[in-house]
Parts: structure tokens; sequence; C-alpha cells
């Protein structure tokens, strides 16, 4: 297996805050990665920076070979990154379908195909049925799917995921992590998932990172992080190196 | 349902025909020089209100430096006229440098204001408008604050207006073309995309910045342009006309009226606004009493039709047709139910 997408001791402070500190992350080509960590401690923080939303004080950004740090979301889209937000952002006034031709608008293909692609990824993540709807019509467990089909669109190599299970009812849940599986194993997408819900992550990836204070603290398949003493640190606060 | 739908585009097209050919009568049937001078500033700000609404009515951004543009390409017209001795009919062929001129303007513009949102791009672009207007006034080849006289026409007095009135026809009739191709168009799409959330946008791969200023460029290219043809008709240009604070807040009022964002909207604000203004400060001889009436109607549209009267007004028609029937199909009743295929 080899690193698909890297960040090497990233950091990045708001004013006197440090939200991130010297933050090293590795996610395999073709895995799904989890992210979890307590509220606070830089998970979007490291997707804003991954996506270009925001800029690194100190650290670097690969995917693949490729140096992508601190350049704009646009770019990093293109380079093959796409990422969905913790509070859903659709285009409410546009229709689903004309959501999803969004990102299909800034490349450089011919229009027929993109649409017949479009539905077909609305049809995958089950709202096809909606396309003609505004999206601001749409449910907030809707939404998270639309936004997930429109990130695919675009087919990019890694998806970057934030909270795609938070405020979403159980059966909405179990859909969203069936899709990710799915796409996981027919089409090789990368995942990397900020999760609290701990049964969806432990469930899904095959690997877990877990975050605190800016840093990556443990890293390892979900059995060894559920008892790591640093994990338990990090979210319950007890402080059991003493 | 085929049957209906091929009804409305013969309707539709058949309107469009009458009022073509109403524009195209109106100076004719309406010959009196002082009845054709409404038709040239209706069609004057038809084609600024849609320019304007071609950037800021898709983008969300509201540009209150529309009157830069506007000046400016009149001023390039006269000062172009004045240095290349040009006279005649001959100036009319400097129009097209108005609107290069302008567009050229926008982009150094749009670089500076494109980079804030909402409030702060609106301040920006006030401060531009006022730049310009103190530029205008201070540097001595604009002809400081006596402005520039557009070179002499010798054409009949009776039929005067008419070339003006079928260049901004013209204007007018593309610009709104302009507007209905690029809303069909990806350009258009991204300028919406932008519209409802432009970071999310950006990263979806829109090239935002570029996308914004070419919007931009071209809604300026127009108003270059039509500011040209006004500044040849009215013959003069001053810093306080060319750069008139007034034309920004009225274009605006216009589009808000008919419906930001529409096709139709800001054609039905102007040719509702602009001869009801003319007829004003005509009848009443100052201008005040015109301003003092568009300040409430701005206070009547944000209260009464917010949306304008294009958006308001076809769902009222919807309502009235389907009296009796829901018009939406009730929320909620697909969230609970398994999405479309989403079982296999």
């Amino acid at each position: 297996m080899t690193t698909l997408l890297r960040t090497d001791g990233i950091t990045k402070s708001f004013g006197g805050v440090r939200a991130l500190d010297d933050c090293t992350l590795e996610v395999e080509e073709g895995s799904i990665t989890g992210l979890i960590g307590p509220n606070g401690s830089g998970k979007t923080t490291l997707f804003n920076v991954i996506t270009g939303y925001a800029k690194a004080d100190a650290g670097a950004v690969y995917l693949g070979d490729r140096r992508i740090t601190n350049t704009s979301p646009d770019k990093v889209f293109h380079a093959g990154i796409g990422r969905t937000f913790q509070l859903t952002r659709i285009f409410p006034t546009l229709t689903v379908l004309e959501n999803m031709l969004v990102p299909a608008s800034s490349a450089s293909r011919k229009a027929g195909g993109v649409r017949r692609k479009a539905m077909d990824q609305l049809e995958f993540v089950g709202i096809a049925g909606h396309h003609d709807q505004l999206a601001g019509t749409l449910s907030y467990g809707q939404r998270k799917l639309l936004e997930l089909a429109y990130v695919l669109v675009a087919d990019p190599a890694v998806i970057l995921l934030d909270e795609p299970a938070g405020g979403v009812n159980p059966t909405l849940i179990g859909q969203i992590a069936e899709r990710i599986a799915q796409l996981n194993a027919e089409r090789q997408k990368t995942f990397l998932i900020v999760e609290h819900n701990m049964e969806f992550v432990m469930g899904l990836c095959a690997r877990v990172a877990v975050l605190d204070a800016g840093s990556v603290v443990a890293s390892g398949p979900p059995d060894i992080i559920r008892t790591d003493p640093r994990v338990l640190d990090a979210y319950l606060g007890v402080d059991v190196d003493a | 349902m085929n049957l209906t739908t091929d009804r409305t585009t013969a309707l539709k097209v058949a309107g469009l025909v009458v009022v073509a050919a109403i524009a195209i009568a109106f100076p004719y049937v309406y010959s009196n020089p002082v009845d054709t001078n409404y038709g040239v500033y209706a069609m004057i700000f038809v084609t600024v209100a849609c320019a304007w609404n071609l950037f800021s009515g898709f983008t969300g951004y509201i540009s209150l430096g529309q009157a830069v543009f506007f000046g400016s390409g009149a001023y390039t017209v006269g000062i172009a006229a004045r240095d290349w001795h040009v006279t005649g009919t001959g100036v009319f062929l400097l129009l097209p440098l108005g609107a290069v001129a302008a567009a050229v303007i926008a982009v150094p513009f749009g670089l500076i204001a494109l980079r804030v949102r909402r409030h702060t791009f609106i301040v920006i672009t006030i401060a531009v408008f006022f730049i310009f207007q103190l530029m205008a006034s201070d540097f001595s080849f604009t002809g400081g604050t006596i402005g520039l006289p557009a070179p002499f026409l010798s054409w009949q007095e009776s039929t005067f207006n008419n070339p003006f009135y079928f260049t901004a026809l013209g204007a007018a009739v593309v610009t709104i073309l302009l507007a209905w191709l690029i809303r069909r168009s990806r350009f258009g799409l991204q300028l919406r995309a932008i519209k409802d959330d432009e970071d999310r946008a950006l990263g979806l791969g829109v090239r935002t910045m570029r996308v914004k200023l070419s919007a931009f460029m071209l809604s300026a290219l127009i108003t270059g342009f039509i500011g040209g043809v006004w500044f040849l008709y009215i013959t003069q240009v001053l810093p306080s006309s060319g750069y008139d604070p007034l034309f920004d807040l009225t274009i605006v009022l216009m589009a808000f009226l008919g419906g930001v964002g529409t096709i139709a909207g800001p054609v039905i604000g102007a040719l509702l606004i602009e001869p009801t203004r003319l007829y004003l400060n005509t009848r009443f001889t100052n201008g005040y009493l015109s301003e003092i009436l568009l300040g409430a109607l701005f206070l009547l549209v944000v209260m009464f039709v917010p949306r304008g009267i294009v958006p308001t007004g076809g769902e009222w028609i919807k309502k009235f047709r389907s009296r009796g029937r829901p018009v939406v199909s009730p929320a909620g009743t697909a969230e609970q139910g398994t999405p479309v295929g989403s079982r296999r």
C-alpha cells in the first residue's frame, strides 16, 4: 500500500490558539481512514488546510508525490481531492441536478455525458427522484447525500468527509455508510472521514487516527485505537501517565 | 402535456413578436421628439439595468459603481472625438471604444473590489465611483468641471432621436439575449452557484475570481457602450452627470422592482421607472419630486415585493391557476420513505 495523502508537520495558529501543532497524518491509497478526536482538537482545521480553505503556518501537504500545500480550493479540487462540510453546503436556489453540474462546469469536458453521469450519481446515493427540485427544499439528510454525490461527479482520488453521519437519522446513517463502503470497494476511492459517531467510524474504517490538541497522538486499526491509553486520555481527560 | 407546452411556446413567441413590433414601430407612431425622447431614455435604462443584472443580479454582488462604466464610456467617446477631431456621424464609430475602455477599467476595479463580499463590496464600489467623479472634475483632459461637449450632429430635428432610439434598442436586445444565453450556460450556472455559496463553489473547482471578473467586465462593456450613446444624445457630459450617484440607485431600484436575477425583471423595472421619472422631471421642472418618489418606491418594493414583480407575479399566477390544489407537494414525505433506488 502506498500513501496517497500525507500531511507533514502542519502547524496552524489562530491568534494565540494553536489549532494544529506539528500534525502528521498519512492516508493510504484505497483505504477508509477515520479521523477522530475531541471537539476543538483541530479536525476541521486540518481539513481546511488540506483543501486550501486555510493556510498552514508551517508544514506540507502531499497528494501522491505532488506538493499541494496552500494552493487554492479550486486547484486542490482539480488535483483530485473532494470534500464535504460539517454543516452541509449545497446551492439552495439551484435544482438538485444543477447542483450536480457545478463541479463539472469547470472541467473541460463535453456537456453531454456530464448530465448522464450526474444522474447516475444521484441514483447511486438515492435522490435521483428529486433532481428537478430546488436543493433548498431537501431535508438535511438528503443534502448530505447530495453533497456526497456532487463531490463524486468529478471523480476525485481522495474524498474528505466532515461528519457525514452528524445530525442524520439512523436509517440514513446506515445508507451513507453503505455507499461509502461500496465506493471504496468498487471504485477504489480513498476516504478520510471525520466523525463523532464511534459505531460508524469503527465499523467502516480500516485505520483510525486520533487527533488531540492539534497533533496526531495515535493511529492504527480501530481495535487497537479503542484501547489505546492516549486515546482514552484525549477523550476522557484521565491522566493515565501518572 | 406536449400540447400545452407547444401552446406556451407559441404564446411566448407571439408575445415576443408583438413586443418587437411595438418597439420598432414606436418612433414612427409617436414621432414627436418629445415622445421619442422617452423611448431613447427607456432603452438606455433597459440596457444598463440588464447589464447590471448580468453581474450583480446573477452573482449577488450588488454594485453601486456602474456609473463608473457609464461615465467612462461617455468620457472616452468625448475625449477621442475631441483629440482625433472626429465629427459628424463618424462619432458613432467611437462607441465600441467607450465600451472597451469601460471593460478595461473593470479589470483593476474588479480585482480590488471582488476580493471582498456583500456590504464591503458595495462600499468599495461607491468609493471607486467617487474617485472617478473626482478625477473627472480635477483632471484637465476631461474638461474639468465644465465637462465635454459632443460633436455637433447636423440632423433634422424632427427625426434626430430616431438613430439613438434604434442604437439603444439594439443594445437592449443584445443585452437581454446575452442574459438569456448566459443564464442557460455553464458560465451562468457558475455565477448562480457563486451567489448561493461562493466558497463551496470554489471548493468544487469553480475559478470564482475569473468567473466574477468576466461577468463584471461584460457588464462594464455594455454599460460603457450605452454611456457613449447617452453622451452623443444629450451632447455633453459633466462630472456630475456622467458619474451620477442617482444613476446607480435608479438601476438597482429598477432591477429590484422587476426581479433581481431574472431576465424580464430589469426590463420591466426600467420600462416602468424611467418614463415615470422623465415625465415627473419635465412636468414639475425640478427633479426633487421624482427623487422623493423614487425613494418612496424603494421602500414600498422592499416592504411588499422584496423579490420583485416577476417572481412574485409568477407565484400569484400559479396560485390563481391551481386554486384548490396544493402548489407544492407536502414537505417531508420524501424524507421518511426510502429514497428511490437506495435498496438493491
